[in-house]
C-alpha cells in the first residue's frame, strides 16, 4: 500500500541528472528552466526523508527546511512541497479547496502542476491517485495506493493552549495532553457541548495528538483506518507529519460527551445528498438560501447518476458559474 | 443568480489580464526600464535583495517592475527565484574591515583613524520637495556638485579604514568580538535557516540571518521599542560603527587550496555599543549589537544591532521582560514573507469552516434561548408557589 510513496524516493531517474541551469536561463527559458515539479532534487529528497520519518512516527510534527514556493505562504505551500516531492510522471492529480475542484486556489495549483510536471489532471477522487486538498477530505472513500496530502496553516494543535513551540515540545514528548481535555471541557462547562466544530483534534496512533488542518469535523471520521497514506505539510510552520494507511485516529472527546459531527435539516439542492457537507448559499437578500455539496465532484457524480435535489432543476449547475 | 468563488479559472485569467494591463498604466508614457529601476530606485533595490535574501541588482529590479513597486511582492518574487538556485560551494566570511567604504560614522567617536565620511546621506538634508526634479526633461539644474577634491576622493569608493571597535585600547573596555576563539565563531559550522528549520532556543548565527532577512519595519519598531524602555538592562545604545561600502568575495576552491576574489558585494554594517553593568562573573563593560545587510540599507541594519543586543539576554543573563528580547516571538514574526502570507491568506474562501461555525452558532443560539425560558419558566413557578 505504501509502495507508490516508497517508490517515488528511487524511481525518479532525474535525481542527478536534474538541468543545470546557469545564469538568467530560467527567466528566458519560461519554465524549462524549472526542475520537474519545480523543486531542485536535492530539495525533494530532504522532504522526503521528513515525509518517511513522519510515516514511521505517526502523528509526529517533522521539522523540515520549507522553501520559498511561486505561491504565499498561507496559500498551501506546505502541501505543495509535498506532492512536488511525492509526484511521479503517471500520477493522476486532483486538487481541492473547500471540497470543490473549481474554486480558485485549487485551480491555480492544479495548473502550477500542470505546468511543472506534466503530468494527467483529474475533479474524480476515483481516478487519482494523488489529491491535494484544503479544508475538506472528498465524499468518496479513499482506496489503498492513493495519497492525501493535507495544506496545513498551524501544525500545532497545542498552540491554542501554548503558543511557545519550546513548550509544545516538550509537552508532546511528556505525551501532557490533559490541557486539551481541559479546554474540551471548558467549553462544555460555558456552552453544554464542544464548541470546536473545525480543525478538531485527534490522537493518532495512541501516542500524539495532532491537528487534522481545518477540516470541519464532519470529515474527522474519514482519517481513522484510511486505506490511503495521509501526508501533512505547513511551509510556513515547517512541519510535516503523516497518517499511514490503515492507522487509528481517534477524535479527542469524553465518555459522557462523546465526538459527534455536524448534520443539516436539509439536504443538497442540487443533488439530494443528506450524507456530505453541506456549503449554505444565499441566493437573494430575502432570506433565500439553498445549501449543495461542499464535494463538487460527488455532486456532479450523485447528479449523472440521476439523483435530483429540491432546486435541481431550477438552478445553474456549479459548472455554470464561470463568472470573473 | 448564483455567483460563488467556484468556477475561477476565467476569472484567474481575467485578473492577470488586467494586472499586466495596471502594471504597465497609461501606454503614453514610456516604459520604465529595469536598467532606470536599478540606477535610480537603488535603495528599493537594495531593500528587495536583502529582504529578497539574494544579492543580484538586475533581477531585484525586475522584480520591482513586475511587481508595481510593492516592495514586499518584489523580496516575495526574488525568494521564490533564490530558492531554485543550485548552491556550489560556500565562500571565506566577508572581511568588513577591509571594506572600499562610501560612507564610514562613529556616534561614539569625534574622529578616529580613518576619519568620519558622510558618503550619500539624506541625513543632513531638508525635507523639502525639490520642485527641480518635477521636470524630468533634463538634469536638474541646481543640483549640488561635489567640489572637485572631493569628488576624486569619493566618486569611486576607494578608502579602506580598521573598524573603530578593533582599534587597540578599546580592548578593556568593550567585551571580545565573537571570533573564532568563541564558542560560536568560525570553528562551528555556521546555520542556515533556508536549509535546515528553524528550531529554537537558536544560536547567534541564525538570529543574525533572521534578522538580516527580516522585514524593515519590523525591525525598526522593534528595535524602537527598546529604546522606549521595553528591553532588559543595558543603557542607551551607541553607534561604535556604522559603515557602507562594498567588500570582496572570495572562494576557496579545494583543488585550489587557497581563497581567490570572485566578485564583490555593496553591504552596510552596523555594531552598536550597550553599557553593561556586569555579572558575577563578567565584568562591567560595553556590550555589542551586530548588523549586516546586502546594500545601503542604513536604518534595517541599526535596528537590526538594537534587537540583535536585546536577544543575548539569555547569554548574558539577563531578565526577559520586553518583546524584543522574545526570540520565538521576534524570529518567528521578523519574516514578511511568510507574514504576509498568512495574513493575506484571509482572502482565500474558509466558506467550509464558516459553514462549521454557522452550524455550531445557530445550535448554540438555540439552546441559549431554551435554557433562557426554562429559567424563566422556573422563576414563575417559584413565584407562584411563594
Amino acid at each position: 500500500m505504501q509502495g507508490h510513496f516508497i517508490s517515488t524516493a528511487t524511481d525518479n531517474t532525474s535525481i542527478g541528472t536534474a538541468p543545470q541551469r546557469t545564469g538568467r536561463q530560467a527567466q528566458e527559458g519560461g519554465d524549462s528552466g524549472y526542475n520537474f515539479a519545480f523543486l531542485d532534487e536535492q530539495t525533494k529528497r530532504m522532504v522526503r526523508r521528513a515525509l518517511l520519518k513522519a510515516v514511521a512516527i505517526p502523528g509526529y510534527q517533522v521539522p523540515f527546511a520549507s522553501r520559498e514556493m511561486p505561491m504565499p505562504y498561507g496559500w498551501g505551500t506546505g502541501g505543495i512541497q509535498v506532492t512536488a516531492s511525492v509526484i511521479k510522471h503517471d500520477d493522476v492529480l486532483k486538487v481541492i479547496d473547500q471540497g470543490a475542484d473549481d474554486t480558485t486556489n485549487a485551480v491555480s495549483i492544479r495548473s502550477f502542476f500542470a505546468r511543472t510536471t506534466g503530468v494527467a489532471t483529474t475533479e474524480s477522487t476515483a481516478e487519482a491517485t494523488l489529491v491535494q486538498t484544503r479544508h475538506r477530505i472528498p465524499e468518496q472513500p479513499l482506496r489503498e495506493g492513493q495519497i492525501l496530502v493535507y495544506q496545513v496553516p498551524i501544525p500545532e494543535p497545542l498552540r491554542w493552549v501554548e503558543p511557545r513551540e519550546t513548550e509544545t515540545r516538550t509537552m508532546h514528548a511528556h505525551e501532557e495532553y490533559g490541557v486539551m481535555h481541559v479546554k474540551l471541557y471548558e467549553d462544555i462547562a460555558r456552552h453544554g457541548r464542544i464548541a470546536t466544530s473545525f480543525d478538531y483534534p485527534v490522537l493518532v496512533a495512541g501516542r500524539y495528538v495532532m491537528s487534522p488542518s481545518p477540516i470541519p469535523k464532519f470529515d474527522n471520521p474519514k482519517m481513522h483506518d484510511s486505506p490511503a497514506l495521509q501526508l501533512f505539510g505547513a511551509g510556513r510552520e515547517q512541519r510535516i507529519y503523516a497518517i499511514p494507511p490503515y492507522t487509528t485516529v481517534r477524535s479527542l472527546d469524553f465518555e459522557d460527551f462523546p465526538f459527534e459531527v455536524q448534520q443539516w435539516d436539509a439536504c443538497c439542492g442540487l443533488c439530494g445528498a443528506d450524507d456530505s457537507y453541506l456549503d449554505e448559499i444565499i441566493l437573494d437578500d430575502a432570506g433565500g438560501r439553498m445549501f449543495v455539496c461542499s464535494d463538487s465532484d460527488h455532486c456532479r457524480k450523485r447528479r449523472e447518476a440521476g439523483h435530483v435535489g429540491p432546486m435541481g432543476g431550477t438552478t445553474q449547475t456549479l459548472e455554470g458559474s464561470d463568472n470573473g | 443568480m448564483y455567483v460563488a468563488v467556484k468556477g475561477g479559472e476565467k476569472a484567474i485569467r481575467n485578473a492577470h489580464a488586467q494586472l499586466a494591463e495596471e502594471r504597465r498604466g497609461d501606454t503614453g508614457v514610456p516604459e520604465l526600464s529595469v536598467a532606470q529601476i536599478r540606477n535610480q530606485l537603488s535603495l528599493a533595490v537594495d531593500r528587495v535583495m536583502a529582504e529578497g535574501s539574494l544579492y543580484d541588482p538586475e533581477l531585484a529590479a525586475l522584480a520591482l517592475k513586475q511587481a508595481r513597486g510593492d516592495v514586499i511582492e518584489a523580496i516575495f518574487l526574488l525568494r521564490a527565484y533564490r530558492t531554485t538556485l543550485p548552491r556550489f560551494a560556500a565562500t571565506e566570511p566577508v572581511n568588513t574591515a577591509a571594506m572600499r567604504l562610501k560612507r564610514r560614522i562613529s556616534s561614539a567617536f569625534k574622529d578616529m583613524p580613518g576619519g568620519q565620511m558622510l558618503g550619500p546621506t539624506f541625513d543632513y538634508t531638508h525635507r523639502l520637495l525639490d520642485f527641480s526634479l518635477l521636470d524630468d526633461s533634463g538634469e536638474a539644474a541646481d543640483a549640488p556638485q561635489a567640489t572637485q577634491a572631493d569628488r576624486s576622493e569619493h566618486a569611486e569608493p576607494c578608502a579602506t579604514a580598521p573598524r573603530v571597535c578593533d582599534l587597540t585600547g578599546m580592548e578593556e573596555l568593550l567585551e571580545p568580538a565573537a571570533s573564532g576563539e568563541s564558542d560560536w565563531g568560525t570553528e562551528a559550522p555556521v546555520g542556515d535557516l533556508t536549509r535546515d528549520p528553524i528550531r529554537f532556543p537558536v544560536d547567534r548565527d541564525i538570529r543574525l540571518q533572521n534578522l538580516s532577512r527580516a522585514d524593515e519595519g519590523f525591525l525598526l519598531s522593534m528595535g524602537y521599542s527598546t529604546q522606549r524602555g521595553f528591553k532588559g538592562s543595558g543603557g542607551h545604545p551607541f553607534a561604535g560603527e556604522i559603515r557602507s561600502g562594498t567588500v570582496a568575495v572570495e572562494l576557496a576552491p579545494e583543488e585550489l587550496g587557497f581563497p581567490v576574489c570572485i566578485g564583490e558585494l555593496k553591504v552596510t554594517e552596523a555594531e552598536l555599543l550597550f553599557l553593561y553593568d556586569g555579572s558575577e562573573t563578567t565584568p562591567p563593560q560595553f556590550t555589542r549589537g551586530y548588523g549586516l545587510t546586502f546594500g545601503s540599507n542604513e536604518r534595517k541594519t541599526i535596528a537590526m544591532a538594537l534587537l540583535d543586543r536585546a536577544l543575548r539576554c539569555r547569554e548574558l543573563d539577563e531578565e526577559v521582560v520586553a518583546p524584543a528580547q522574545d526570540e520565538e516571538f521576534v524570529l518567528s514574526h521578523s519574516d514578511n514573507v511568510e507574514a504576509t502570507g498568512f495574513v493575506e491568506h484571509l482572502k482565500l474562501p474558509h466558506h467550509v469552516d464558516f459553514q462549521s461555525e454557522l452550524e455550531i452558532l445557530r445550535r448554540l443560539r438555540t439552546e441559549w434561548t431554551e435554557r433562557g425560558e426554562r429559567r424563566a419558566q422556573l422563576l414563575d413557578t417559584m413565584k407562584g408557589a411563594a
